[in-house]
């Protein structure tokens, strides 16, 4: 293979190398803007009136809120509760997606019945359904986990069930069968080894989803509690003074989350190309 | 050789690839292949299916995908052909007919899409003349109007056809015209063919179907692992003692046994150092081994093997 | 015929299983709907009492459901707690608003996003296509609120073309606004709506184009000498344009959460906002009205995607009619 490689010069750009490069260096972003966020002791943000309503300078990079706030240290406070949330959401959700394509191989029936579910999670506007989550579980964190996990569920597991149903028909677990092993048994030696990736990759892509609808839903009043940092309830407040100019309020946390946001969607991107090498041949 | 109509000169295209892991290689498909075509001859390229032959094809017409590579010259009518000349030249004076029906846009009218993008005014000419052609074929008015989808299989391969046939093309590049078809029709597709090598047209045959080969063409090279072995008359074929290479001749001695199928060829993943056939050969020397043999001339044939460059030398 | 009452049948069962599972839902909501709709302000026992009497407080659950039900059975979608009129009024009134919103910015995304996937498609690997991609990417990254919140900041605050906080208080009609009003408030929402819009179908017209210049029949038409614009604009578009106004109609359901978002940061008077306002207030009729009014609409959009595959590719409608 080595001489092989060395017929074609113009390829010393190793995707390889890069994709690697590209999601180390994201990884340790997001990890440095959640340990940053850890370490802020919200205690500590300073109320000073003195200093209410000062546009971006460089003692306060985002500004200050109408409390004297600095508004960089509220927005790194908010990304981190951003990050945990959808970590936590994506998590359950792709735990769900498992269960659900776990159970949908068990026979026609659970199958049938699974696909009416999807059907069924898929028939009303997702954010409307995450507001009825949310409101059922009482709001708060809570309620936005629950509420997002159970929204995002859907592809992952449709993904999964397809693929499952393929290992399931393959010779070699029909033979396993024929020995008499169970289907945990099939499950968990044939069929989790082979679905991982899809698992891992569909993780990660449900985290920029989840982190998003979570600050919508929390922005609408329906998440977490208009006490908390979160990026939602920042730019929730941000509203009552842009008629103001405070334009600062609303731009910083809204970039600095689309950033976060983006960031994932590169890791999952990138990751899924390392993983499944089709994706990286176009 | 001054009136080849076709010259293939050192080609070989490789793709590269990614693994799981993006572990990146280079696959080669097609090595340092070499041949011609005459005009009012047919040459078929004979390798199994799967094994990339159709790139030549692509290679021949400009259409290759961006990440292929392609080394070598391919030359027309004695020029060397740049990639804006294939763009020229192509549709017009060097036509390819497909394999399948799916070389047809399934939501576009088989007319509407044989007659290519012609400006307003000229259509009417344009389907004037795209009917004679198909007329010509046994293809009656109801076929332009239908979806690719409708055609029947003898239907659609006299679409494929006389759609690359309307422009009257002096180099016809066929790539596997025959498979899955009835006895009948791939009975009509060699007359067909051997029609056009009369009408004064070079036609470039690839297949991985033996009998037609050898109904077709008048000269057949083979193509085995991605690599021209040899080249030689049909009649040698027929008589197949008299062909040169081992791999060739076996190949032709076991058709009876193989129900006239070429045995599925081996793709290595790795190019090797020595000879492609070294592993199988009967006659395999050290030097097969570790030198790989050059496509050279030998009585009137192209062979790769060093058993014939030791009586060169 | 046959295939649109099936799709009925469909329906039906689809909304009665929602409705329930839905109203299930609110009821067991540890939210005290009282306290809710009050908000900060304080109510004497008394008050309380009474209005825990309006909102049924003291029911059981089983007994609401099939109250409820029953009701919807006979159509009556019950009374706005918030609006204290008809529920099917208020989302008459709520939805058409949103409804013209929704297709406004349908309509452009849908247009503007496949012209640009398209383009993308087109001009691989090239800046026209990295600016598009790059667009792309960053607005489906973003929050439709947030867009909102920055359209809002340019266009009424920086530029001052649009007034800020056009917001009509609760309870008072969308329709004692003059036309004008309304429409001079649909633009900034319809707008933001689009440009968030644009991203989804542009990347998939993008995607599908290059499949399709990958595909046999595109290397055919290449090797017939077809030039490039001439082979996008005749193959590619056409096999491209189908699934691009399916996956459009598939799209309304996102189309439904971001008019929500964006209705909320402007103040526009549709069902976002009701949805918004009868979810805070705990206003179990009006929310209840509004999942199953989105419900239809999102079943409408699939109904449409299925309809125009089903008769509009060759393929298919040819198979019907066998």
């Amino acid at each position: 293979m080595n001489n092989l490689s060395k017929l074609s010069p113009f390829n010393s750009l190793n995707l390889r190398q890069k994709t690697i490069v590209i999601i180390t260096l994201t990884t340790l972003l997001l990890v440095l803007i959640f340990i940053s966020s850890l370490n802020i002791d919200t205690s500590t943000i300073t109320t000073d009136f003195a200093l209410r309503q000062r546009p971006p300078s460089l003692e306060h990079l985002f500004g200050t809120d109408w409390l004297g706030r600095d508004m960089f240290i509220r927005t790194v406070k908010g990304l981190g509760l951003s990050i945990m949330i959808g970590a936590i959401a994506s998590i359950l959700s792709s735990l769900i997606a498992m269960v659900m394509a776990f159970f949908s191989s068990l026979n026609k029936y659970a199958d049938s019945f699974m696909s009416w579910l999807i059907d069924l999670f898929a028939s009303m506007p997702h954010l409307l359904l995450l507001i009825l989550i949310s409101i059922c579980l009482g709001k708060g964190a809570i309620g936005v986990i629950i509420g997002v996990a159970f929204t995002h569920w859907l592809s992952l597991a449709r993904v999964l069930r397809v693929e499952i149903k393929e290992i399931n028909t393959s010779e070699y677990v029909n033979l396993a069968r024929k020995f008499g092993k169970n289907n945990f048994w099939v499950a968990k030696e044939h069929i989790l080894p082979l679905v991982i990736t899809q698992i891992i990759v569909g993780t990660l892509l449900i985290f920029p989803h989840a982190i998003m609808h979570e600050a919508s839903i929390t922005f609408l009043g329906f998440g977490l509690s208009p006490h908390e940092p979160a990026i939602g309830v920042i730019l929730s407040e941000s509203m009552k003074y842009l008629a103001m100019g405070s334009w600062w309020l609303a731009l910083f946390p809204g970039l600095a989350l689309l950033i976060v946001v983006l960031l994932f969607d590169v890791i999952g991107e990138q990751v899924e190309k390392l993983l499944d090498p089709t994706k990286a041949q176009k | 050789m001054d009136n080849d109509l076709l010259r293939v000169e050192n080609v070989s295209i490789s793709f590269t690839q990614y693994l799981q892991g993006l572990e990146q290689h280079i696959l080669k498909v097609i090595s340092d292949l070499t041949l011609s075509v005459k005009e009012g001859e047919v040459v078929a390229i004979l390798g199994s299916s799967g094994s990339g032959k159709s790139l030549l094809a692509h290679a021949i017409l400009g259409i290759l995908p961006e990440n292929a590579i392609c080394d070598g010259t391919i030359s027309y009518m004695g020029n060397v052909m740049s990639q804006e000349d294939k763009e020229r030249l192509r549709g017009k004076e060097i036509c390819l007919i497909p394999q399948s029906v799916n070389y047809l846009d399934p939501l576009m009218k088989v007319s509407e899409q044989a007659i290519g993008d012609v400006p307003k005014e000229e259509k009417e000419q344009a389907f004037k003349h795209q009917r004679e052609v198909f007329a010509k074929y046994g293809l009656g008015e109801e076929v332009d109007g239908m979806y690719p989808f409708e055609l029947s299989g003898g239907m659609a391969r006299k679409v494929l056809l006389s759609t690359a046939l309307l422009s009257n093309p002096n180099l016809v590049v066929a790539d596997e015209p025959t498979p899955g078809l009835d006895v009948q029709s791939v009975e009509e597709t060699i007359n067909d063919i051997k029609k056009l090598a009369a009408d004064g047209k070079g036609v470039l045959l690839i297949t991985h179907e033996i009998d037609v080969a050898l109904k077709t063409a008048d000269r057949i090279a083979i193509f085995y692992s991605g690599y021209v072995i040899e080249i030689n008359d049909v009649d040698n074929f027929r008589n197949y003692e008299n062909l040169l290479h081992p791999y060739s001749k076996s190949l032709m001695e076991a058709l009876p046994k193989n129900g006239f199928k070429l045995t599925e060829g081996v793709q290595p993943l790795e190019d090797i150092d020595g000879c492609v056939y070294h592993e199988n050969c009967p006659l395999r020397t050290d030097k097969c081994l570790k030198v790989k043999p050059e496509l050279i001339e030998y009585d009137g044939a192209m062979i790769r093997c060093h058993n014939y460059n030791k009586e060169v030398e | 015929m046959k295939f649109l009452g099936y799709k009925a049948v469909r329906l039906l069962i689809l909304l009665i299983v929602v409705a329930a599972i839905s109203f299930i839902m609110i009821e067991i909501s540890p939210i005290n709907p009282v306290r809710a709709y009050l908000g900060e302000m304080a109510g004497s026992a008394e008050q309380l009492a009474k209005l825990g009497e309006y909102w049924g407080v003291n029911v059981p659950l089983q007994d609401k459901v099939i109250g409820w039900l029953k009701d919807i059975c006979q159509l009556n979608l019950g009374t706005s707690l918030i609006y204290r009129i008809p529920v099917s009024q208020v989302i008459m009134e709520k939805f058409t608003a949103s409804f013209i919103l929704m297709m406004t910015s349908w309509l452009i995304s849908g247009v503007i996003g496949f012209v640009l996937g398209i383009l993308a498609g087109a001009k691989r690997g090239t800046w026209v296509d990295k600016i598009i991609k790059t667009y792309c990417y960053i607005l489906q990254s973003s929050p439709a609120f947030w867009i909102a919140l920055i359209v809002m900041m340019v266009f009424s605050v920086w530029l001052k073309w649009f007034p800020i906080g056009l917001a009509v208080p609760v309870g008072v009609m969308a329709s004692q606004v003059t036309f004008w009003e309304w429409l001079h408030r649909l633009i900034l929402p319809a707008f933001t709506l689009s440009i968030v819009g644009i991203s989804g179908i542009a990347l998939y017209t993008r995607d599908r184009l290059i499949n399709i210049e990958n595909s046999d029949f595109f290397l055919f038409a290449r090797a017939r000498g077809e030039n490039k614009w001439s082979l996008i604009l005749r193959h590619g578009v056409r096999n491209v344009l189908l699934p691009a106004i399916t996956l459009q109609f598939l799209n309304f359901s996102e189309l439904f959460g971001g008019a929500v978002l964006v209705e909320q940061v402007f103040a526009y008077p549709g069902i976002g906002q009701a949805t918004i306002e009868a979810g805070l207030r705990s206003d179990v009729p009006l929310l209840l009205g509004i999942v199953l009014i989105s419900t239809i609409f999102v079943f409408i959009g699939n109904t449409l995607a299925d309809i125009s595959y089903k008769y509009i590719d060759p393929r298919i409608r040819s198979e019907q009619d066998e």
